[in-house]
């Protein structure tokens, strides 16, 4: 073990490694509900060839490598499950370049969001990106890999699917370019019109390979955004709601709350519509058209667009949203999970109430985020429950909650997004064998002595 | 439950109808609302129910205090009649809910009412308030709840108010200000309208203002300003305090311009409009009134109630007013500064 140390102090230098008792308590574990797992080392590398040297020591020495944004996924996607070598990609941070004309950025692998939002606001004002609702430290790359979502994604996808180019290291050290940018210096394509590999690494939570480098398209940035919130009592509208709102197409982001606490949230459903805008009239055009496609709803008193005051309304124009982070801590102790399914919209009603009777059930505080994603092909809805981090039954109560949850988002049609060990296990157990075998032919051929982030993916 | 005090001998001896010819959203002569109040009255259909935009302005119509406001409200609920869409009359019932949360501070005989709006947090400050600021109330324990007039919930206001009165003399308090009109409109029109005992003296915060600045007199430095004043729907309820709009203005130098919406043609900020009958109405009434406040010249519109300000001050902003809250005005007099402003919305992108 200690010629491991040498080695990665001889990569990194040593300022940037460390098998210190602090750092592998705080990297064991994330804000979720998963067990912690020690790494043996944290290292910090700064360059792609960095990462390439690391990874073609731990291939030869058959160590785990498992790579780390902010940790943020609240899965335990990143406890390093066997041990080894944790990759905290903070330090590789670069904006390296942004194309305005085709409106694609590349940033390295360890880049936050947040930064990229400052860098864009202050050099490209015209151009933005799709900001999850994370805090701002969470990277670009960890959230494409996850195939997160954020504004824009009701017009453009996941995340995932504004991904325009990757560089990987991969599991036996090979610098592998994906999409056009491997054939050109541009990165305006991830795949077509080429074989599309980037599905070899993006969802796989990064068991078979380390992103380096990614390309991420970038959208208009009009002067002017707003929200119209809109508010109804029954679930059963809230998908029709959903596609009205989504056919007039100019949703920036549609999102639905639903929560029993505070007081003025109970019983209703805050359908939140973003509308973006290069002047008043726009967006006045906006609002109209955004009230005509939810008329019928209104005059049958189903539900009303609510006025927002200055202050109601600062909260819900904020990119990312500070209320997740403020729900994280509602129980005290700062203890927050959510199973995520991505589902069609036409199941919002039976996971709504879902999510009362299991609430119900494990007496645990709930919430739920809603957000439609692609012009409503699906759907991400959150099963939301925090918990005390000091209360060991309350936290258990909250993990069986989700479990069931879980399972019962699966039964109705979905498929869990950024799936803990539990859920992905689920998952491969309801895959078609065929697909499952072909996972695991991938997973062989790109990483033969199984050292990415073992535990995940893991197909028996 | 408490009842509420209508005679209808007055309005069977009433000639004029003002409760709906003077109606700003119905377009009613004499004789069809006659017609039409005779069927609120007694209980049957009107479209009055239906039309009416809560705006309480007949409250103040009415030439002999007959409460016709709360009897549309009372009617309306009795019908089932929803002026606005159910969920938000959900989320407004929930929100407002007493729920044993005291949120006082250091209480005395004499007190503020900050009503259930935070605004008084930041407008509460300076002079003006010496010997007072600690002394305060706030939140669902002491809401008076006349919101749901705008609901057809006269049943909540009456199902809450013994308990909000009781809440407020537990804390001693014998002289209540109310910093928000629609408490004050609760105490003396709502209260006593459905035989309510008020077991405190509600002062209007306006009577305050002019005390307050009559005692700092010699601080006053005349603003020389012309100002568009903003009535509030729950002024309606308490017409009586107009005149100290004039008094303070008159005291700190301010013109209230005459224009074509105030006193009794005033508009109210109409974003309850928006919210029971659509943008399409809201939109009209907040322009006409704010073209009105720039056709008269005006530097300033102040505002009595901060809802009102969160619905108009970005819209007056724009339209190169300067918006402002009374107690803020006072400031301004006595050399302080204006607390309450436009927030940085997070617009970026």
């Amino acid at each position: 073990m200690a010629d491991i140390y040498e080695a990665l102090v001889k990569i990194v230098g040593k300022d940037y490694i460390s098998n210190q008792k602090e750092e592998r308590y705080f990297y064991a574990r994330d804000g979720g509900l998963m067990p912690p797992h020690e790494p043996d080392y944290v290292v910090m590398p700064k360059t792609t060839e960095e990462v390439q040297q690391i990874v073609n020591m731990a291939n030869k020495e058959k160590v785990p490598l498992v790579p780390k944004g902010a940790g943020l996924a609240l899965t335990g996607l990143v406890i390093p499950q066997k041990s080894g070598i944790l990759l905290d990609m903070k330090r590789m941070d670069k904006i390296l370049e942004v194309n305005e004309k085709a409106r694609y950025v590349v940033v390295e692998g360890g880049t936050t969001h947040g930064a990229l939002k400052s860098y864009l606001q202050k050099h490209h004002p015209d151009l933005r990106h799709s900001i999850p609702d994370s805090p701002p430290i969470a990277t670009v790359v960890a959230n494409a890999v996850i195939h997160g979502q954020g504004r824009l994604s009701q017009q453009h996808g996941f995340n995932s699917d504004m991904v325009s180019g990757l560089e990987v290291v991969l599991p036996t050290g090979e610098i592998c370019r994906i999409g056009s940018c491997s054939v050109s210096s541009y990165w305006f394509s991830k795949g077509p019109p080429l074989p599309d590999l980037s599905g070899l690494f993006l969802g796989w939570f990064g068991t078979t390979g380390i992103i380096t480098k990614l390309g991420l398209k970038l959208y208009p940035c009009k002067k002017m955004r707003d929200v119209m919130l809109f508010l109804t009592d029954r679930a059963e509208l809230v998908p029709d709601i959903m596609l009205r709102l989504s056919h007039t197409e100019m949703m920036e982001d549609i999102t639905i709350s639903a929560q029993p606490m505070p007081l003025r949230f109970k019983g209703t459903f805050w359908i939140m519509a973003y509308i973006t805008g290069d002047s008043e009239e726009e967006l006045e055009f906006k609002r109209k058209m955004t009230w005509d496609a939810l008329w019928g709803c209104f005059e049958r008193r189903d539900g009303g667009f609510i006025s927002l005051s200055p202050d109601m309304k600062a909260p819900l124009m904020s990119m990312p949203s500070k209320d997740v982070t403020k729900f994280a801590d509602v129980a005290k102790g700062g203890g927050f999970q959510y199973a995520g399914p991505i589902t069609p919209i036409e199941k919002f009603p039976a996971f709504i109430k879902k999510l009362d009777e299991v609430a119900a059930k494990y007496n645990v505080f709930y919430a739920s985020t809603t957000r439609l994603i692609d012009a409503g092909h699906c759907m991400m809805f959150s099963f939301s429950f925090s918990f005390n981090r000091a209360n060991p039954d309350e936290m258990a109560r909250a993990k069986k909650a989700l479990d069931e949850a879980s399972r019962f988002a699966l039964e109705e049609g979905g498929v869990l997004w950024k799936a803990d060990l539990d859920e992905q296990k689920l998952l491969m157990e309801r895959m078609d064998p065929n697909t499952l075998n072909l996972m695991k032919k991938i997973k062989q051929l790109l990483d033969p002595n199984g050292i990415m982030n073992p535990g995940n993916w893991e197909v028996k | 439950m408490p009842e509420l005090k209508f005679d209808k001998t007055k309005c069977t001896g009433c000639k004029a109808v003002s409760c709906l010819v003077k109606c700003q959203y119905m377009n009613l002569d004499r004789n069809k609302a006659k017609k039409e109040w005779q069927k609120v009255i007694n209980g049957e259909d009107s479209f009055v129910l239906e039309a009416c935009t809560t705006c309480y302005a007949c409250e103040e119509y009415c030439p002999f205090g007959n409460h016709p406001f709360y009897l549309i409200v009372e009617r309306q609920e009795e019908k089932g009649i929803l002026p606005a869409p159910r969920p938000i009359i959900t989320m407004w019932i929930n929100q407002c809910q007493p729920v044993g949360r005291f949120m006082v501070g250091k209480v005395e005989e004499r007190a503020l009412s900050y009503c259930f709006m935070p605004q008084f947090n930041t407008l509460v400050k300076g002079k003006l308030f010496d010997g007072i600021a600690w002394s305060v109330i706030f939140g669902q324990e002491f809401f008076c709840n006349a919101v749901y007039l705008h609901y057809a919930r006269a049943s909540v206001i009456k199902d809450r108010l013994f308990k909000v009165m009781d809440n407020i003399k537990k804390q001693g308090i014998k002289e209540l200000v109310c910093l928000h009109d629609e408490c004050y409109g609760t105490f003396t029109s709502l209260a006593p309208a459905y035989g309510v005992e008020v077991p405190f003296k509600p002062i209007h915060y306006f009577q305050y203002l002019n005390d307050k600045l009559k005692e700092l007199k010699s601080e006053i430095k005349p603003l020389n300003a012309k100002a568009a004043y903003q009535r509030n729907c729950s002024a309606r309820l308490c017409p009586q305090t107009d005149h100290y709009v004039d008094d303070i203005f008159g005291l700190i130098g301010v013109e209230r311009l005459k224009r074509e919406y105030d006193k009794e043609n005033g508009l109210c900020c109409a974003e309850v409009f928006r919210m029971a009958k659509g943008p399409a109405l809201a939109d009209d009434v907040q322009k006409r009134n704010i073209d009105d406040m720039i056709k008269v010249g005006a530097e300033y519109c102040v505002f009595n109630c901060p809802a009102c300000w969160d619905s108009l001050a970005e819209k007056v902003v724009k339209a190169g007013i300067k918006p402002i809250h009374m107690i803020d005005l006072c400031k301004l007099a006595i050399g302080e500064e204006q607390t309450l402003k436009l927030p940085e919305l997070a617009l970026e992108v």
